[in-house]
């Protein structure tokens, strides 16, 4: 019995959150290695992207809201996802015009692309500051649960109790939904084809008539819906706050790098890779060690580091890869 | 940093004119609001500059991207609550040795772990460099929980930390600058020689930590609690010191200025003095720097890797001599600010503010030129305590078309993120259309 006990406590503190956060850390990690293979830079204005995405989401949530129509147990946002995805895609496609278009016409060094992202970076910062302001908001208006803990003790007798949030589900199925369709669109159809050739060798792709301008802007449009979908997932499950988005830029290369950067596959290895290292090592195992060592009650939380220094997480994680294997665990390229 | 560098060109005359027109502006700020606040923005603009001559060691001379300012400054902030401030009595008795202990502990797993994995081979090598490495990280915690319980543990309300040497403020300020080159060492080793935007990724995460265990070792700077009246250093007075002492009274009222006014101004020039005397002294010697044959090198370096490399220069290496020299001076920096401020309140490094503005005010100024860094930290720094003073205003002039109400107060109340916006726009500005920055280099 202390045995199933200890295993629904990890299922529920530790399976469940860090799934739903890797997915979320991996459909982040897809759009920076895009960018990264289609148009060679890491682009910091990523997870300022995901915190305008959001934003908008969440204006459109409150339209919506304002005028009755909802979701019935799903929140409204996922209804206003698409509408997101389509400001949030211009905007990547405006700021590629304004912006980046010059520097791949002067051929510019991929460090300076980064510096120009960096400005990006900073606008896209003060957009989602003017849209939404800096404080923390819940836009989640569904049903709470899919099983709460009174459910669970009443299906199965344990003592131990585990909750499903719908937010958690929602992120996991959207993001198979999601993931499934960018790798049917990037294996099966024209366009998808000629972007993985372009990421391959610029240049034979150009030979062969592939026309550059379609490819960028078909890769920004990707990246936006990508970044929106993270964001409005992220915020629904947490909360959301433009500044934690920000934040959220390092486990995102973290995730992206470790799979190796430029390697859709490896992308969302890489994210959950980050979020099991991350959610178990701040975990306290005070409660499964007591259920499986009996007769021992340790003195501490049995947590292996604070909450706070879950970035230390993905940090050292990136480190000992960019040692032992800086081409990532699948083969990423580094140019 | 520009692909098309092209040598001479600028006017003689271009920089001292920029310089007239930044002391013009800080005069105009004098007379129109009040000389402490212009002195303010000037005490806060040099040291801003000192940390721009280090980002610009970095990009400037080596095109090194350092997204991680803000770590070496926050860490060379450490110092001066290290060094200067009294000791907290019997703290070092109760967990001082516990807390050397475990960091012996965790330095002997380290490099037990680095010795098998030179030394074995095979299978067995990982396996053994994780035994040691987890055992070693349980020992570690073994030690150094209980000595830091114990040192919260002595008068929380006020101290709960190890408290600092009791040693003048001066001579935290190199102190703080081991310390960030110490941890720009570390980074630099690990994640330079491999892609250029790597530096970057790690810079950014080692930023977040240093400044987390700022905000969470109570032990040491007493986390989020803030550490107060940090010493000033040496030649600058305590205002409450002046207005009691009756010359300088009489002196005050004899220039016909009040005391206190008088008092206030005078600790923000002798602070001017101190961060003149060192900012002259950097200045000194990056320019000697970068007309060395070091200097050139350096630059053939970044403006042609694989040719430097061919000539026989160890291209990793340089990259990180200079990667740890520029984070000293950021650390430098940093210690000089938090003894400009007198306190340590780590929950105010924001990345925006501390390491990606001052990359803009590097490159305004002009990457690669020591007086343009100067220049760019001053003036963005102007611009950026203008922009947060004048955004309501302006934003209620763009406002005013529209009917009053939800929309236009929701206009006005965002103004003071304007200066993220300005900031945006004058870096794209400045990459597009002169990535030379305002005083190119030469």
């Amino acid at each position: 019995m202390d045995l199933i006990n200890a295993l629904v406590a990890i299922t529920n503190y530790v399976i469940i959150p860090a799934t739903a956060y890797g997915a979320q850390l991996a459909l982040g990690a897809l759009g920076v290695t895009l960018i990264y293979s289609i148009l060679r830079f890491s682009n910091f204005a990523h997870g300022d992207t995901m915190a305008f995405g959001t934003g908008i989401v969440i204006l459109i949530t409150w339209g919506f809201q304002a005028m009755g129509i909802s979701l019935g147990p799903l929140p409204t946002a996922l209804l206003a996802l698409p509408f997101g995805i389509i400001v949030t895609a211009a905007l990547m496609l405006g700021t590629d015009k304004v912006v980046y278009q010059y520097y791949r016409k002067v051929r510019a060094a991929p460090v300076v692309m980064v510096m120009v992202s960096v400005g990006v970076m900073f606008v896209m910062n003060a957009l989602t500051r003017f849209l939404i302001g800096v404080d923390q908001i819940n836009f989640d208006d569904g049903a709470r649960f899919v099983i709460n803990a009174r459910q669970w003790r009443e299906m199965t007798g344990l003592s131990e109790p585990l909750t499903l949030r719908s937010t958690q589900v929602i992120t996991v199925v959207t993001a198979i939904i999601t993931v499934a369709a960018l790798f049917w669109f990037l294996g099966k159809t024209r366009t998808g084809k000629s972007m993985r050739a372009y990421s391959d060798n610029e240049d034979l792709a150009l030979l062969s008539g592939i026309d550059p301008n379609r490819v960028v802007a078909v890769t920004w449009i990707i990246t936006g819906a990508l970044a929106t979908i993270a964001g409005t997932l992220y915020g629904l499950d947490k909360s959301f706050k433009a500044f934690t988005y920000f934040q959220l830029l390092l486990p995102i290369f973290a995730s992206a790098i470790v799979g190796g950067i430029g390697n859709p596959v490896g992308a969302i290895a890489g994210g959950f890779v980050i979020s099991f290292s991350e959610v178990g090592l701040t975990y306290a195992w005070k409660k499964v060690v007591t259920y499986l060592i009996p007769n021992w009650q340790p003195d501490g939380l049995v947590q292996l580091l604070s909450t706070d220094y879950k970035y230390a997480v993905s940090f050292t994680i990136l480190i000992l890869v960019l040692i032992f294997k800086p081409t990532g665990l699948f083969k990423g390229k580094i140019v | 940093m520009s692909t098309t560098r092209q040598p001479g060109g600028s006017s003689a005359i271009r920089a001292p004119l920029f310089f007239a027109i930044m002391a013009v502006l800080i005069l105009f700020e004098g007379f129109s609001s009040g000389w402490n606040s212009a002195l303010g923005i000037l005490n806060m603009g040099l040291l801003s500059a000192i940390m721009a001559l280090g980002v610009n060691m970095q990009w400037g001379y080596a095109g090194l991207f350092n997204a991680g300012a803000m770590g070496f400054l926050a860490l060379g902030g450490l110092a001066p609550v290290l060094i200067s401030m009294p000791p907290t009595p019997g703290a070092f008795k109760a967990g001082g040795p516990g807390i050397m202990l475990a960091f012996f502990i965790a330095i002997v797993a380290v490099l037990a772990a680095v010795w098998i994995w030179r030394n074995l081979t095979g299978r067995l090598r990982g396996l053994a460099v994780t035994a040691v490495l987890i055992v070693g990280f349980f020992v570690y915690r073994w030690a150094f929980d209980p000595a830091v319980a114990a040192i919260e543990a002595i008068n929380p309300s006020a101290q709960g930390n190890l408290g600092g040497l009791g040693l003048p403020t001066l001579i935290s300020w190199p102190v703080g600058a081991v310390l960030a080159a110490g941890a720009a060492w570390l980074v630099g080793k690990t994640a330079l020689g491999l892609r250029s935007d790597y530096l970057a990724i790690a810079t950014l995460g080692i930023a977040e930590i240093l400044v987390a265990v700022l905000k969470n070792e109570q032990w040491l700077d007493r986390g989020v609690l803030n550490v107060n009246g940090i010493p000033r250093p040496w030649p600058v007075p305590y205002e409450i010191d002046l207005q009691n002492s009756p010359d300088f009274v009489a002196k005050a009222q004899s220039w016909g200025m009040d005391p206190q006014l008088a008092s206030t101004i005078t600790v923000k020039l002798a602070y001017l003095l101190l961060f003149v005397v060192v900012l002259a002294v950097l200045i000194w010697l990056t320019q000697k720097a970068l007309k060395s044959p070091w200097g050139r090198m350096m630059r053939a370096i970044r403006d042609n890797e694989i040719s430097a490399a061919a000539m026989g220069k160890n291209v990793t290496r340089r990259h990180l001599q200079i990667f740890v020299l520029g984070s000293a001076v950021i650390g430098l920096a940093g210690a000089m600010m938090i003894s400009l401020d007198g306190q340590m309140t780590p929950t105010s490094y924001n990345p925006l503010r501390y390491t990606f503005l001052i990359l803009v005010m590097v490159i305004v100024g002009g990457s690669g030129n020591n007086w343009g860094s100067i220049l760019g930290g001053v003036l963005i720094w102007y611009v950026w305590v203008k922009a947060g003073d004048w955004g309501p205003d302006i934003m209620a002039a763009l406002a005013s078309p529209f009917p009053e109400g939800g929309f236009k107060e929701h206009l006005i109340q965002s103004a003071p993120h304007m200066r993220m916006l300005v900031m945006g726009a004058i870096l794209l500005g400045v990459l597009r259309f002169s990535p030379r920055g305002l005083l190119p280099e030469k």
